[in-house]
């Protein structure tokens, strides 16, 4: 059943974010004052087995679960979006100490006053998509 | 069983969290997904009509019905470990950061898992905990979207692939966290 394998591969993942205390505050503000390894470890471990699995499935020609060929999308190349809007996410991430992931996780953990900060997202993505045609992309 | 739980509840190091973050974004790309949370942002935005009046948000959302489906994971994980898997222990931070969140004025540095002067319904009528709730979750939408994905979009995703977008908008979100936490947060913590 599809539904079955996304909520218990979330449940994996929002337990991992819990446990390293991805989605703690203080974390974060750590983080961002480079006085801890930890999450540059969790990052750098990821991206480095990540990439070695992007690799494998590409020279291996893996298939999905349903036999259909993997197609992986190259972004399409631009600066301006990528760096003004990379700056004002990274200002939200950096006050709040919750990425749209550990947003999810939080609210889990009985942190209730984060349905304000989702809210609040959901605000800021809508109001992206009435103003996108006047930003530089 | 005890044993088992009482080992998982211990905090993760990072070198055991990495690899399973690399196993979920793997898993998903074999599942025909990609791994990227902040989507579902726009596909709540879609689902409740916004679709209407802004064709950004126009699409086939029930195509995108398993993102939603991920963050109800996410909020299961959360309470599993919340209720099962929990240890007395506080957040074990670094002195250097204890201290510079002692000068900030923050009580009990990682005591909780975030500062219960901020993450509490009675900080959301404080102007600091207003600016802090309400406009950083906006920027963290807008932001999000303006980029074309999050952390997980971008510096997991993307990376993994060795995207130049990718890492450019990793570059930016350093601009933008670092900014903040030297130059607005200690401001903010004045308010």
């Amino acid at each position: 059943m599809k539904i079955f394998r996304y909520i218990i591969v979330g449940i994996i993942f929002g337990i991992t974010l819990a446990k390293a205390e991805v989605i703690s505050w203080y974390r974060i503000y750590e983080m961002f004052k480079f006085q801890s390894f930890h999450m540059y470890g969790v990052i750098g471990s990821a991206v480095i087995l990540g990439i070695i699995s992007v690799q494998m499935i590409k020279r291996f020609k893996i298939k999905t679960i349903d036999g259909e060929p993997i197609v992986i999308n190259p972004k399409q190349m631009s600066i301006s979006r990528y760096l003004f809007g990379g700056i004002i996410f990274g200002l939200g991430w950096a006050m709040t100490g919750a990425c749209p992931g550990p947003m999810f996780i939080l609210l889990g953990n009985g942190v209730g006053v984060i349905l304000v900060v989702i809210a609040s997202a959901l605000l800021g993505t809508y109001t992206y998509g009435l103003v996108r045609n006047k930003l530089p992309h | 069983m005890k044993e088992i739980v009482d080992f998982v509840s211990q905090p993760w190091p990072w070198y055991v969290a990495g690899p399973v973050i690399a196993l979920v974004m793997f898993s998903l790309i074999i599942f025909g997904n990609n791994f990227g949370i902040s989507a579902n942002l726009r596909t709540v935005c879609s689902i409740v009509g916004a679709g209407k009046n802004c064709e950004f948000f126009d699409f086939n959302w029930r195509s995108q019905m398993w993102n939603l489906i991920f963050a109800f994971g996410l909020i299961l994980g959360g309470f599993i470990t919340h209720e099962y898997l929990t240890t007395p222990e506080e957040v074990t931070l670094s002195a250097s950061t204890i201290a510079d969140l002692a000068e900030l004025g923050i009580e009990a540095p990682g005591d909780q898992l975030v500062p219960l002067s901020i993450f509490s319904w009675e900080s959301l009528a404080t102007v600091r905990g207003f600016i802090i709730l309400v406009v950083g979750g906006f920027l963290i939408g807008f932001g999000t979207r303006y980029a074309g994905g999050c952390t997980s979009g971008h510096a997991i995703s993307g990376l993994s692939d060795l995207q130049l977008p990718s890492l450019i908008a990793v570059v930016g979100f350093f601009i933008g966290g670092l900014f903040m936490t030297y130059l607005v947060l200690p401001y903010l913590f004045t308010l």
